[in-house]
């Protein structure tokens, strides 16, 4: 049962063998500045005039923020581009349904492989969090499966579009008009709360403004159980949503 | 006869090219504009009322959406160009061959580079132009000398096309783009883009103001804000030579590549 | 009449590797000439710069009467090129890429226009004028690529192995179309490892091996002066036929054993047939067929040209 999605995720691991170097350099290095001039230095000046945020200096509010953002766009990239390359534009998953590998293998090996990819990430981004001495406590390391969720509420619808296309240019919309906005006015950089009240009620329906809450809550300790189970819950809801529609969209595309 | 025609001339073919493309995408150009909206209104009012005032140095103070807003159009200059002229070139050379085709033809290499620089120069202002009209929509422009924004961006644009078409006729695949993430972020984040240099130590700063987008980032600083001096024809200086030392060097380079 | 184009002791060299080892010819105007020969014989190095899209590195190259090194762009003008690999234009439609290529030439946009639509019309790509590239079949790329190549009207077509990796049926609309071409006064020049291809279209031809040339002439010369009118094509079971050699020598002119089979040439392959049976030598299989370029490859070379 479990072999075929194992296959299509050795193929990703194999692919990934040989770009990890940079991959992972960048997904230390990249988390590593934003905080350093985000946190330390534009924090600096909010730290002054306000106070901090929410009652916490403005490094500790920004950095489980930027780790849900992060899960949000590796998700985003990894789940466009790379997929449509295999659907379209290098048939690879044509190759591998002429073997004994199932529509239902590549979808669930896929996910392995962003599970894998989003918990990487995740990882790096904790331990640069580390260095600025920013988690609370060991359970703050749940924060870790926590991003790798709110990665996988994009991942999953995400790929359930990309496999509908034939072209790359709607996926510059989606960086614009979707990961772009949320990056911004999720919660990540300044509290939802600061938005209109029409916004602030679409900012809660999205996956990240619920990631970034899960995710600062664990960090800093300061998470409530109801809390916890609302946004536990929107975000597995988006992830299984994305994954039925995934299922279906894959086979409409590959089996003919 | 073809080969007689001016250089210019020639090299516009290219670009007559490159707009025909772009006719089926111009909701992508055209979503351009969003770009700066969001950015202006998360980072300039939604941080910038956390941050306050910011202190431009000499007792001027302006608030942090003032401040911000000319940084992130200078790096939104440096980054498209840098864009065009790493991984769209990169995959025009080495996938597409669309040049193989062109220099099949009476247009020679020269013709294929000062086309596609134009071309990404033409595209960078009408970004830069959407930036400053967001800008002065939203009341960040306090200065008539802003108008040479525009100009001063495309400046950015030009120097930052030069270098890193320089960088992409060293790359080899893919990965080495790594390489450009790994230098454009430090200069994106710490150029006196979020935060003025006078919280770094001393040192640090001389640093920061031999970098090229500092000098990108205080040009139109200055002339957004009015805050103007002879450190901007510095500025001006700086871009200028690290264009010019770029393109001398990417001629060189693309005979080169292509003609072998 | 002077040569449409001529080569006096040709070099290109990359680095140590030389592709192009000081070659001589010269193309008449309105003649098909091809170069023929394996892959890394040094065909495609040669027609680039033919082209002038590569520097030529010693021996002298006048094209249309222009050096390549001076005129680039005015021989460029009046050569179309159809490359080994299609780089047709992926981002343009099918009629836009023979427009846009066109105004790389200086055409207008009216006279491009038309011309797009007289080209589609002789490579029978009207109904896809529209159509994005990606999706079109090999052989229809094809077509695109010698259309592109017309849209400038050039006194000299240079195609890089044209038919390569199409099937039969498309083949032969090909040959079809260029020969039409040629009727109309265009000279050909092109490259070929095929032997039906090279004795379908070319009026001469030269023979490239390993950087140089090894023999000219038209094809019909070239079989006559190298090989015999027939050739009996044999074949024994695996490790059999290296045992034949000594036995087969009287058989015929002259013997060729190869991996897969063995040759015999031969003014009548009849007769040699005949002969071989009443010696009590029982291949798998006998083919008596005419001798090819193929043959004139192998006499030559002493190798099969597709390996």
């Amino acid at each position: 049962m479990i072999s075929g999605p194992a296959r299509v995720l050795e193929y990703d691991l194999h692919l990934y063998r040989r770009v990890w170097r940079g991959s992972v350099v960048v997904s230390f290095l990249s988390p590593l500045l934003f905080l350093a001039a985000m946190g330390l230095g534009l924090g600096g000046l909010v730290n002054r005039s306000a106070g901090g945020v929410n009652g916490v200096a403005y490094i500790l509010f920004l950095a489980p923020g930027l780790m849900a953002t992060t899960t949000m766009q590796t998700a985003s990239s990894e789940s466009t581009y790379p997929i449509l390359a295999k659907v379209y534009w290098e048939r690879t998953y044509e190759a591998m349904l002429s073997t004994p590998l199932r529509v239902r293998d590549l979808v669930f090996g896929e996910l392995a492989w962003l599970v894998v990819r989003l918990t990487l990430v995740a990882v790096l981004f904790f331990a640069v969090m580390l260095v600025f001495r920013i988690p609370r406590g060991p359970e703050a390391a749940l924060a870790i499966p926590a991003a790798v969720l709110n990665g996988l509420a994009f991942a999953t619808p995400i790929l359930a579009f990309t496999a509908t296309q034939t072209r790359d240019t709607s996926f510059s919309a989606i960086q614009r008009f979707l990961i772009m906005p949320l990056f911004l006015f999720a919660g990540a950089f300044f509290p939802i709360a600061q938005l209109p009240q029409v916004l602030q009620a679409v900012a809660w329906l999205t996956p990240l403004a619920h990631g970034v809450s899960l995710v600062r809550g664990l960090t800093l300790g300061t998470l409530t159980q109801s809390g916890a189970l609302v946004d536990i819950g929107v975000l597995l809801a988006y992830t299984l949503a994305g994954g039925v529609g995934a299922a279906i969209t894959f086979r409409r595309r590959l089996i003919k | 006869m073809i080969a007689s025609l001016p250089f210019g001339r020639r090299a516009s073919r290219l670009i007559e090219r490159n707009l025909l493309v772009y006719r089926r995408g111009w909701i992508i150009i055209f979503s351009g504009f969003f770009e700066p909206f969001f950015y202006l209104l998360g980072i300039g009012f939604g941080i910038g009322s956390l941050v306050g005032n910011v202190s431009l140095g000499a007792g001027h103070s302006v608030p942090y959406a003032v401040f911000v807003a000319p940084a992130l159009m200078a790096g939104t200059a440096m980054n498209g160009a840098l864009y065009d002229s790493t991984f769209n070139l990169f995959f025009k050379l080495r996938y597409a061959k669309t040049y193989d085709a062109v220099l099949a033809t009476p247009l020679g290499v020269a013709d294929v580079a000062l086309g596609e620089v134009t071309w990404a120069l033409m595209r960078g202002s009408l970004y830069s132009l959407g930036f400053l009209v967001v800008m002065a929509a939203l009341g960040l422009v306090i200065s008539p000398w802003a108008l040479l924004a525009l100009p001063a961006a495309t400046l950015i644009g030009f120097s930052s096309a030069a270098v890193g078409t320089v960088a992409t006729t060293f790359m080899r695949k893919w990965q080495d783009f790594d390489l450009v993430i790994v230098v454009t972020l430090p200069l994106l984040l710490f150029s006196a883009t979020f935060f003025p240099i006078s919280v770094y130590p001393a040192p640090l700063q001389a640093f920061v103001q031999l970098t090229p987008l500092y000098h990108g980032v205080d040009l139109i600083r200055g002339l957004t804000t009015g805050n103007l001096g002879p450190g901007l024809l510095v500025d001006v200086g700086y871009l200028v030579l690290l264009g010019a030392f770029g393109l001398a060097i990417t001629s060189r380079r693309l005979q080169h590549l292509l003609l072998k | 009449m002077d040569p449409l184009i001529s080569a006096r002791g040709l070099t290109k060299r990359f680095g140590d590797l030389v592709a192009v080892d000081g070659i001589d010819f010269d193309v008449a105007k309105g003649e098909a000439f091809g170069f023929l020969g394996p892959n890394g014989a040094g065909k495609t190095s040669t027609m680039r710069m033919i082209g002038s899209t590569s520097p030529v590195t010693a021996g002298t190259l006048r094209v249309l009467g222009l050096d390549p090194a001076v005129d680039g762009p005015r021989i460029r003008a009046r050569v179309g090129v159809v490359p080994q690999l299609d780089t047709l234009d992926m981002e343009l439609s099918v009629r836009e890429n023979l427009v846009i290529y066109g105004r790389y030439f200086d055409l207008t946009y009216a006279e491009a226009g038309r011309r797009a639509d007289e080209l589609l019309a002789f490579v029978q790509l009207t109904e896809r004028a529209r159509d994005q590239v990606e999706p079109l079949s090999g052989g229809m790329k094809r077509r695109l690529t010698i259309a592109r190549a017309l849209i400038s009207e050039p006194d000299l077509l240079l195609l890089d192995e044209p038919t390569t990796g199409l099937d039969p049926q498309a083949r032969h609309l090909l040959w079809d179309r260029l020969y039409r071409l040629k009727q109309r006064g265009v000279t050909l020049v092109l490259t070929t490892h095929y032997m039906d291809e090279a004795e379908q279209l070319c009026d001469r031809l030269v023979v490239m091996d390993k950087a140089r040339i090894v023999a000219q002439g038209s094809p019909r010369e070239l079989i006559e002066r190298y090989s015999t009118r027939e050739v009996v094509e044999l074949r024994f079971p695996p490790d059999a036929a290296e045992s034949m050699d000594g036995r087969l020598n009287g058989l015929a002119d002259r013997v060729e054993v190869l991996p897969d089979r063995v040759l015999l040439y031969t003014a009548n392959g009849d007769a040699a047939s005949a002969a071989l049976h009443e010696s009590g030598i029982r291949p798998e299989s006998t083919l008596v067929r005419r001798s090819t370029l193929e043959d004139v490859f192998l006499r030559l070379t002493g190798r099969s040209l597709i390996e």
